[in-house]
């Protein structure tokens, strides 16, 4: 199964990649040579984890700092707001819209 | 990419135009139910409301209002005045006068109420339409334009694929002497020494620094990066990695100068608009949305404005074209008629940064010889102009 394209990485020097169109959990990707079940749904420019990360590390796209991990972080493991943090200015959500119209 | 010419207008101070817009401008918000209503007489996209809706003296948006109503793609402006706000509407009318435009001060209180100055602002804005028809046309090329170029609605997909084709606009347009101007400042952060490094001396270098350390604090003060909760949802999860894409649309080359809202390049080269106010925090944040940032890059003289969007901005302008490039295959297939130019095709695998950058050129030479864009077509208008503070720039800013 060719899968080696759903996963983009903008530089070598990343530890993380980006997914290249929407995909689903349960799909298969290809992360440092090994095939990763996905664990969670990855929607497009969506960043996943291509090594494991330590609390504090720097996490870096296309070659440059994008904040720090606040936790460890798993090989495969989705990357966003719940384990990343800016080292300049807190990223700022609206906090209750999947609760909307439930 | 060879050189294309095209017609364009001619002002009598010597400045080339793409559009022939007459503006009908408010002084005050009192006076833009007026404004609206003169407008809304002209079905087609050449009559414009702009204005300044506060009613204290603002030296900024004094400055910016003067850069609008003489800007290159303008032929002439009506002036709205309720009568008894603070703008100064015979200096904003004599620096029209001395540009060679029509220019006409109409005082609501003075003329007898709503119905009198609308139907003696539709009266004057006829009579100037059908004048302006005789407009001079001169050849122009693409060194003759000013590009500003600003991302909004971002998403991780831009500065994947949008930003980075713009960038390579922008060190095309760079090397036919063209003006290219990238902002914000505040979209800028974590990308202080890579700023520094390309400015063509050493004094520049120092402003953009400083520039980037007065962003960095004011946005802490205010609590808040020029993040939306849109971009997190897109699966940008910091500033930082924001800045990452809206840096990547400056392209390659030096960076030739440091604007504020309202100066305008003399030379050909790439310029960042530096948005963000000067001294402590005194209005806000310090550009509350896109167009309040369109309307500075046309301050500084854009004929054009490239909007590179991820989630899918729809927003226009008054004076500048707007050329949309969507980043995102999703979006694009969900809003197309929104779209100028689908760059998401990068991501999908359809074309490469080099097309995509090719196709943004030919939109605009297209929109420059007088083609609608999207957002033109569709009616967008929006402009949004507030309070700010600026000191004056410093000697290594400009060339």
């Amino acid at each position: 199964m060719e899968n080696s394209k759903l996963l983009i990485q903008l530089d070598e020097v990343d530890n993380v990649m980006l997914a290249s169109r929407s995909l689903n959990a349960g799909e298969m990707v290809c992360i440092a040579g090994r095939q990763i079940q996905l664990s969670q749904d990855l929607r497009l420019g969506f960043k996943i984890a291509n090594r494991d990360i330590s609390k504090g590390d720097k996490i870096v796209k296309c070659g440059v700092p994008i904040g720090s991990a606040t936790c460890d972080i798993s090989l495969g493991e989705l990357i966003h707001l719940h384990n990343l943090e800016s080292d300049y200015v807190p990223t700022y959500t609206i906090q209750n819209q999947d609760q909307y119209g439930k | 990419m060879e050189s294309r010419e095209w017609s364009g207008y001619l002002r009598k101070d010597g400045s080339k135009g793409i559009r022939n817009v007459v503006l009908v401008a408010y002084l005050v918000e009192c006076a833009h139910h007026v404004c609206t209503k003169i407008a809304s007489a002209f079905e087609d996209s050449t009559v414009q409301v702009i204005g300044f809706g506060g009613c204290y003296p603002n030296s900024h948006a004094n400055k910016v209002m003067k850069q609008l109503c003489t800007h290159a793609n303008v032929g002439g402006v009506l002036l709205v005045s309720l009568g008894c706000e603070s703008f100064d509407r015979y200096g904003l009318a004599t620096v029209v006068e001395e540009s060679g435009r029509p220019v006409e001060i109409l005082v609501i209180q003075e003329v007898g109420g709503t119905r009198k100055a609308i139907e003696s602002g539709q009266e004057w804005v006829h009579r100037t339409q059908t004048d302006l028809q005789n407009t001079p046309r001169v050849q122009m090329a693409k060194r003759d334009l000013i590009i500003g170029a600003i991302c909004g609605g971002s998403d991780a997909t831009s500065g994947i694929s949008g930003n980075p084709a713009v960038g390579r606009v922008f060190d095309h347009l760079v090397e036919q002497d063209a003006v290219a101007i990238f902002e914000e400042t505040g979209e800028m952060i974590g990308f202080e020494d890579h700023l520094a490094d390309r400015a063509k001396t050493p004094g520049l270098a120092e402003e953009l620094r400083k520039c980037m350390q007065k962003a960095a604090s004011y946005y802490t003060i205010m609590g808040h990066a020029s993040f939306a909760p849109g971009n997190a949802d897109g699966g940008l999860s910091t500033i930082e990695e924001k800045s990452l894409g809206a840096y990547s649309k400056s392209g390659r080359s030096k960076i030739t100068g440091l604007l504020k809202p309202g100066d305008k390049p003399r030379q050909g080269g790439l310029y960042l608009l530096d948005v963000v106010p000067d001294g402590e925090p005194r209005f806000g944040f310090p550009n509350i949305n896109d167009n309040a940032e369109i309307a500075e890059l046309m301050a500084c003289g854009s004929h054009i404005i490239l909007f590179i969007t991820g989630r899918g901005s729809v927003v226009g302008s008054p004076i500048s074209p707007v050329v949309k490039i969507c980043a995102n295959p999703e979006t694009y297939a969900r809003m197309e008629e929104d779209m100028d130019v689908n760059a998401g095709s990068i991501i999908s695998g359809e074309s490469s940064l080099d097309d995509v950058a090719a196709e943004i050129l030919e939109s605009i030479v297209k929109t420059a010889g007088g083609q609608s864009t999207a957002s033109e077509a569709l009616g967008h208008q929006e402009f949004v102009l507030l309070y700010k503070s600026f000191e004056p720039s410093g000697p290594g800013c400009l060339p």
